[in-house]
């Protein structure tokens, strides 16, 4: 789960650790009044999308606008809201398509020195997680990587124990900082990595960490996601869930307990099981289809999960065929034919339909499939069905 | 001989009496494997089918003499339930359970790992079989049949799809192992080609990856460093969307890392017959085989 920039401060300042002062915003008038609130001198105003870029990205209604703005007076805050509350900004993460800009965060402007960065994820190698800081900061952490990988310090962390004050002053040190700088930083460091660990987050970004002309250290920005499998213990996160932010298609998949994912498409694909469900895909497009969809129905997914996933299928404006691709395991094939029969009646499954079982009960379920008199196209193996189900397009 | 199971296997299945646990441990006890028995808390002394329940891994090994655990116990129970069973001795545990919090998995590799002689596979894998001598999971056993091809997988239904591919062309396998698809897990490629390497009944390998992680760019380097026999491998998500979690916790490309393309290439550098096709998964370890006979 991914959270806002301004839910990611409010976290952070509540960790304990130093975040600028800001506001959050809905109309143009509390953005103006907002300018007013946090000194009436410099602020910056920023979109809250989930996704980053916002400060090169664009408004597709107001192209001249960025999404996010430094603004030297309320009337500017003003002018500024009012041309990026409801409007679509769209950024190299975002996609052509875009995110609508529903809140903005105003927040007081600072006496910036130098951007440093500050990432912290789980490193799969080593099965731990690791603190990555580099003096770049404010630029995409990869480019760094690519370009100038000495520029970058990687300082695992153990997940009981957290990250010492003397490996907290080593980094802050590496960084290049300092005085009353490298004080904060023994403090700042520490904080972050338990707060990462507390929270079970898969990602906490601060790109930039900042040092002000004072030589305090501050987290400018916040990119936050959390582990989903962990979030029972985290029942409170469960607010801070913007469901706008997600594919709609994406979230009532979830609902169902199936995993679902929208491509560009047409050909919808049902699944079971991740790596089949992958390989599905490629097997489409190595066959000149283009999957509509990622959809995997899961082992213990019973017949009305399958029927509410062949309507999150065929709910897809772009779908014109669909390949059912199964290897019962846990999952029984003749579940799945009955809820495809059913969808029939149900649903109204109005395109082509091929359909590859192999595994537990199929015998009944292509004695099932037999005994029905629906247009359905069986296929042997996958590539007879990729290739069945891409020759049902060019008819 | 095979890996990870052998005469001595002794199977004990952690949340027996859950839905999918006891259904489990019946469906690898009619396969022939040694179920001994099964642990749920609180149901110590009762039986369920004729499986004998205990309530901890500690009274049930020493009641039947178990080393292997299968574990189907709820997420969020997991991670103490892996823990207890090395403490108890197990020495090897198989995690089915889906949706484990990474960070209790980081916890728990750190404890098991300072362990001598405790294996742990998984956890959300369809566990491990050595067809003819045991099953150990949920795959179905009957599309496995007995050989001399070693298979492993971060995959479970893209596994029996390969199984029954070998199958379809006359190989069979010495065991199959299904190392899951979580981003921090136990045994990883590197461990279980060192074993299929090592095993005298393994003639060739076929791994299947999937996009996500390093584990695969790695594993080609141990292969062109180590490995002998033939290999063959398949990678899934060639076609997957960069940031988005394709079912799997851990198949997601992020930061531009983790590409299908990049792991074809280091499995293709380190001499391994990769399959462009998932319907190729059979005949490409037979063409890995062939090459390699020549």
């Amino acid at each position: 789960m991914k959270i806002h920039e301004y839910q990611g401060k409010d976290l952070l300042r509540a960790a304990g650790v130093a975040v600028p002062r800001g506001i959050v915003v809905r109309s143009p008038e509390e953005a103006e009044a907002a300018f007013g609130e946090l000194g009436g001198e410099l602020v910056v105003v920023k979109s809250q999308i989930h996704a980053g870029g916002r400060g090169k990205g664009r408004f597709v209604e107001e192209p001249e606008q960025p999404g996010v703005v430094l603004v030297r007076s309320a009337q500017e805050a003003r002018e500024h809201a009012t041309r990026m509350l409801g409007n679509t900004l769209v950024t190299i993460q975002t996609g052509p398509e875009g995110k609508t800009v529903q809140t903005l965060f105003v927040e007081e402007g600072l006496d910036i020195a130098r951007e440093l960065y500050l990432g912290i994820v789980i490193d799969r190698e080593t099965s731990s997680p690791v603190l990555i800081t580099s003096t770049e900061g404010g630029m995409a952490i990869e480019e760094v990587a690519a370009e100038t990988p000495e520029k970058i310090f990687n300082e695992p962390f153990d997940v009981v124990d957290g990250l010492s004050a003397e490996r907290a002053a080593v980094v802050g040190e590496s960084l290049g900082l300092e005085g009353e700088s490298l004080e904060d930083a023994v403090e700042l460091l520490p904080a972050l990595c338990r707060f990462f660990v507390e929270s079970d987050c898969s990602l906490t970004e601060i790109n930039p960490l900042v040092v002000t002309g004072s030589g305090q250290l501050l987290c400018l920005d916040s990119k936050m996601s959390f582990d989903d499998n962990a979030m029972f213990r985290h029942e409170s996160f469960e607010e801070l869930r913007d469901l706008n932010e997600e594919d709609p298609a994406e979230v009532r998949a979830g609902e169902a307990g199936l995993s679902y994912v929208n491509l560009d498409g047409n050909i919808g694909c049902l699944v079971n099981g991740a790596g089949l469900a992958m390989s599905t895909m490629d097997l489409i497009k190595l066959h000149g289809g283009e999957p509509a969809n990622f959809l995997d129905v899961g082992g213990g997914a019973d017949v009305d999960a399958v029927t509410e996933a062949f309507r999150i299928i065929l709910d897809d404006s772009n779908v014109q065929a669909i390949l059912v691709n199964i290897f019962g395991g846990i999952m029984q094939c003749d579940t799945i034919v009955e809820a495809l029969l059913g969808a029939y009646e149900n649903v109204g499954i109005t395109v082509p339909l091929v359909v590859r079982l192999e595994g537990t009960n199929v015998e009944l379920a292509r004695e099932m499939l037999e005994g029905s008199d629906r247009d359905i196209i069986s296929a042997t193996d996958l590539t007879d069905a990729a290739q069945k189900v891409v020759a049902t397009l060019g008819a | 001989m095979s890996i990870l199971v052998n005469e001595e296997t002794k199977v004990i299945c952690q949340g027996i009496t859950g839905r999918a646990g006891l259904f489990h441990s019946q469906q690898c006890r009619e396969y022939g494997t040694p179920m001994v028995g099964g642990v749920t808390p609180g149901k110590g002394g009762t039986e369920i089918d004729g499986f004998a329940v205990y309530d901890t891994v500690t009274a049930a090994v020493a009641a039947t003499g178990a080393n292997t655990s299968m574990l189907f116990v709820p997420p969020r129970f997991c991670a103490g339930a892996i823990l207890e069973a090395a403490e108890a001795g197990i020495e090897l545990i198989i995690v089915i359970t889906e949706g484990v919090p990474v960070l209790d998995m980081v916890r728990v590799r750190k404890q098991i790992d300072a362990m001598d002689n405790c294996r742990l596979v998984g956890p959300n894998c369809p566990g491990v079989i050595t067809p003819g001598v045991a099953k150990i999971g949920i795959m179905p056993g009957y599309i496995h049949s007995t050989g001399s091809v070693g298979l492993v997988s971060r995959s479970g239904t893209l596994t029996y799809e390969a199984a029954w591919q070998l199958g379809n062309v006359g190989l069979g396998q010495s065991t199959c192992v299904g190392i899951g698809g979580d981003p921090v897990n136990g045994t990883n490629f590197i461990d279980v080609l060192e074993l299929f390497q090592a095993d005298e009944q393994t003639e060739a390998i076929l791994m299947i990856g999937e996009i996500g992680g390093n584990a695969e760019e790695q594993a080609a380097a141990y292969i062109e460093a180590t490995v002998t026999k033939p290999v063959a491998a398949f990678i899934a998500g060639a076609t997957a969307p960069p940031g988005k979690r394709m079912g799997h916790a851990g198949a997601i490309i992020s930061g531009g890392s983790g590409t299908a393309a990049d792991k074809i290439a280091a499995l293709r550098a380190a001499g391994v017959e990769v399959a462009e096709s998932p319907a190729d998964m059979g005949e490409a370890l037979k063409r890995a085989i062939e090459r390699a006979g020549v």
